[in-house]
């Protein structure tokens, strides 16, 4: 028998996020080249800002324009950068006090090498040439030997709360975050056997050793008495359908056309019912107690559908606890 | 801390951690260790008057994957369950809040995580601030990196003091047959700023449960119950740039509610995956030479994601069960930088 399967799965979120007057105008800033900042309670000045006091949770809206250069306050050589990092060459990961701020901002520093990077060093923004209003409108920074530039920072001249956001025409209101991550499928020793007994088009459930019943699919323990399962014993393929749907709504990328039924197969031998799609019979027509089996197509792990057999309905009795 | 009720843990079991683990689901590498701890005091699947578990479904992509692992507990007839998307210290702290309301005696606390099927590092940037920090994809390593030096620049510790903490806590691990790294590991080549491979913890599958019970009940199932005298969470400003990464004061404020510096412990397991964040929690939690940190070797011998704090928990406890501690501190963190951090005081009765 084969041993336990592995499968590729990948998994993408692409969030879409709504932004309050604060992240709003820090991002419509980015895309505009200049970076703002909110006061706190107590006259600190918060780059990133955040829209509540860390300290006291009050709400904060008072923005505050600092310059687009700083000093770095730590850093850490990334030698071997990974995709969707902000460069693809080795960087230095460095948090950022812009002058003007009194809190440090995270992003990339581009520089030749560790050597050239200390704590302390000065630094300046580096625009991303497309902005589109994300903290990625920073390209990253480079070193940069100069004073803070004069009339960049205006610590004494708070914009108002509210009014500054309408300074930029068409705000950024929300960001789309795509995300994706790479995984590898483990579904365990119970289901690897299952899987593989598919393929023979054979189904094969594991009887729990306390309470006796016969587990379909399998998933290594008994989900009433919580001990695991190992004695393997086939079932069906002829089965009962306990109950069922009729899906009128076609899923997106669903290659199936509606209506079709949806059921839940209690297949002879089993104590669980299983799902299926009902086929070769009119939607109406299905029933509870309708006896069917399942229909394989070439190279299909699972079966494609199941079918009516033509034999009388079973009775009630006979399914009550597998609905 | 005045607790209305005494609480202890009395269970206590794990998994060998290992790399990998492709042989098997989630569910099946919980059933063992859930066999084990039910087994050890004396309860069947099911009875716990209250179960609660931990885990991620990130780890390892699967939605919903801590309904899959109730398989294993025998959740029929229904039984009192919750589960937090965190480290499973905090589901204890959950069973101990619901053990202290009187409403039940016993509880099952169990975690399990399986962070070799995904891409380790490239999971745990999801945690972070959406807006201004997660688009930038830093790793863990990363911003522990950012942590150490600014640790360094502060004249706090140096690269060689981190190599001895990486060495004596895999040292400590060849006693310890569930660890992953144990006995002697090379630092290797850089991997994120000051930080060496050695610096960093392994990537480990494992799971953990400890079982909690009340007064007597406790008594009775175990012979010398670790009793938790107090415990409690605190958490950090989100933004990296809003605190000062040399400190861990989330976790010296968890540790003082939690009644730690009320007397000396004379161990401390504590939870930290990066060599510098060792160093920053034996400032924060007041841990004296005097003190036995992190026998089992820690998370630097074995980390799985969303157990290695519970298991912190359960080897506390485990020494104390075996009369190695008298009162030992235990703690968990989570999040980059430790940014949130839970403390116990565990104690046993008698010399």
């Amino acid at each position: 028998m084969s041993g336990p399967l592995t499968a590729p799965l990948v998994v993408e979120f692409p969030f879409t996020r709504s932004l309050g007057p604060v992240q709003s105008a820090f991002l419509t800033g980015l895309r505009e080249r200049v970076v703002l900042g909110v006061r706190a309670g107590d006259g600190r000045v918060l780059v990133p800002p955040t829209e509540y006091d860390p300290g006291t949770a009050e709400e904060l809206r008072e923005l505050v324009e600092v310059a687009p250069t700083g000093t770095v306050t730590t850093w850490a050589w990334n030698p071997a950068p990974r995709p969707r990092q902000p460069l693809p060459t080795p960087f230095a990961w460095v948090l950022v006090r812009l002058d003007g701020a009194d809190t440090a901002l995270l992003h990339a520093l581009d520089a030749p090498g560790p050597d050239a990077v200390r704590t302390g060093m000065r630094v300046r923004v580096r625009w991303a040439a497309d902005r589109t209003g994300a903290i990625t409108d920073i390209a990253c920074f480079e070193p940069y030997e100069g004073e803070p530039r004069e009339g960049e920072a205006h610590e004494d001249e708070p914009y108002e709360s509210g009014p500054y956001i309408r300074e930029f025409t068409d705000p950024v209101t929300g960001i789309t975050t795509p995300a994706r991550l790479d995984y590898t499928y483990a579904p365990g020793s119970a289901q690897s056997r299952y899987l593989a007994a598919l393929a023979r088009h054979r189904i094969v459930g594991e009887r729990c050793p306390a309470c006796r019943r016969v587990c379909v699919p399998p998933r290594g323990a008994c989900p009433t008495c919580g001990v695991a399962t190992r004695e393997q014993t086939e079932v069906g393929p002829r089965g009962t359908v306990t109950t069922y749907c009729v899906v009128n709504i076609k899923a997106r990328n669903a290659a199936i056309d509606v209506p079709y039924v949806y059921a839940h197969i209690a297949l002879d031998g089993a104590d669980q019912a299983l799902h299926g799609r009902i086929a070769g019979i009119p939607c109406d027509r299905v029933r509870m107690g309708l006896r069917v089996e399942p229909v394989w197509t070439d190279g299909a792990r699972h079966p494609d559908h199941y079918r009516p057999t033509g034999e009388p309905d079973a009775a009630y009795d006979t399914y009550k606890e597998l609905l | 801390m005045r607790c209305p009720r005494d609480v202890a843990i009395v269970g206590f079991a794990q998994t060998v951690h290992r790399r990998t683990s492709e042989n098997v689901s989630e569910t099946e590498m919980l059933l063992p260790v859930l066999r084990e701890v039910l087994d050890r005091t004396g309860l069947a699947p099911g009875e716990a008057g209250f179960t609660c578990s931990g885990s991620s479904d990130y780890l390892a992509g699967r939605p919903f994957s801590f309904t899959l692992a109730l398989d294993g507990v025998g959740a029929w007839p229904p039984i009192a369950e919750s589960h937090v998307e965190m480290d499973g210290a905090w589901a204890l702290y959950e069973a101990w809040v619901e053990l202290l309301t009187g409403a039940t005696d016993t509880a099952l606390v169990y975690a399990c995580g399986k962070s070799s099927a995904g891409d380790l590092d490239a999971v745990l940037t999801r945690q972070l601030d959406p807006y201004c920090t997660a688009p930038l994809w830093p790793g863990p390593a990363d911003l522990a990196a950012l942590q150490a030096q600014a640790l360094i620049d502060a004249g706090a510790t140096d690269e060689t003091e981190l190599a001895a903490v990486a060495a004596r806590n895999r040292a400590a691990a060849r006693d310890n047959p569930y660890a992953q790294l144990r006995g002697r590991v090379p630092m290797g080549p850089r991997r994120a700023g000051p930080l060496r491979t050695g610096d960093c913890p392994p990537v480990s599958d494992g799971a953990a449960a400890v079982v909690l019970a009340a007064g007597d009940t406790a008594r009775r199932m175990c012979e010398r119950p670790a009793w938790i005298r107090g415990l409690d969470h605190r958490i950090d400003p989100q933004g990296l740039g809003l605190r000062d990464l040399t400190e861990a004061s989330s976790a010296r404020l968890a540790a003082e509610h939690a009644g730690a510096f009320d007397a000396p412990v004379d161990t401390a397991e504590i939870h930290a995956p990066f060599t510098a964040q060792e160093v920053i929690l034996r400032r924060a939690l007041r841990l004296g030479p005097e003190v036995t940190v992190n026998p089992s070797g820690g998370a630097l011998a074995a980390n799985p994601v969303m157990v290695a704090g519970l298991v912190r928990f359960g080897e506390a406890a485990a020494r104390i069960h075996r009369g190695e501690s008298r009162r030992a501190l235990a703690h968990a963190t989570s999040g980059p930088c430790l940014q949130q951090n839970l403390v116990g005081v565990l104690e046993g009765e008698g010399p």
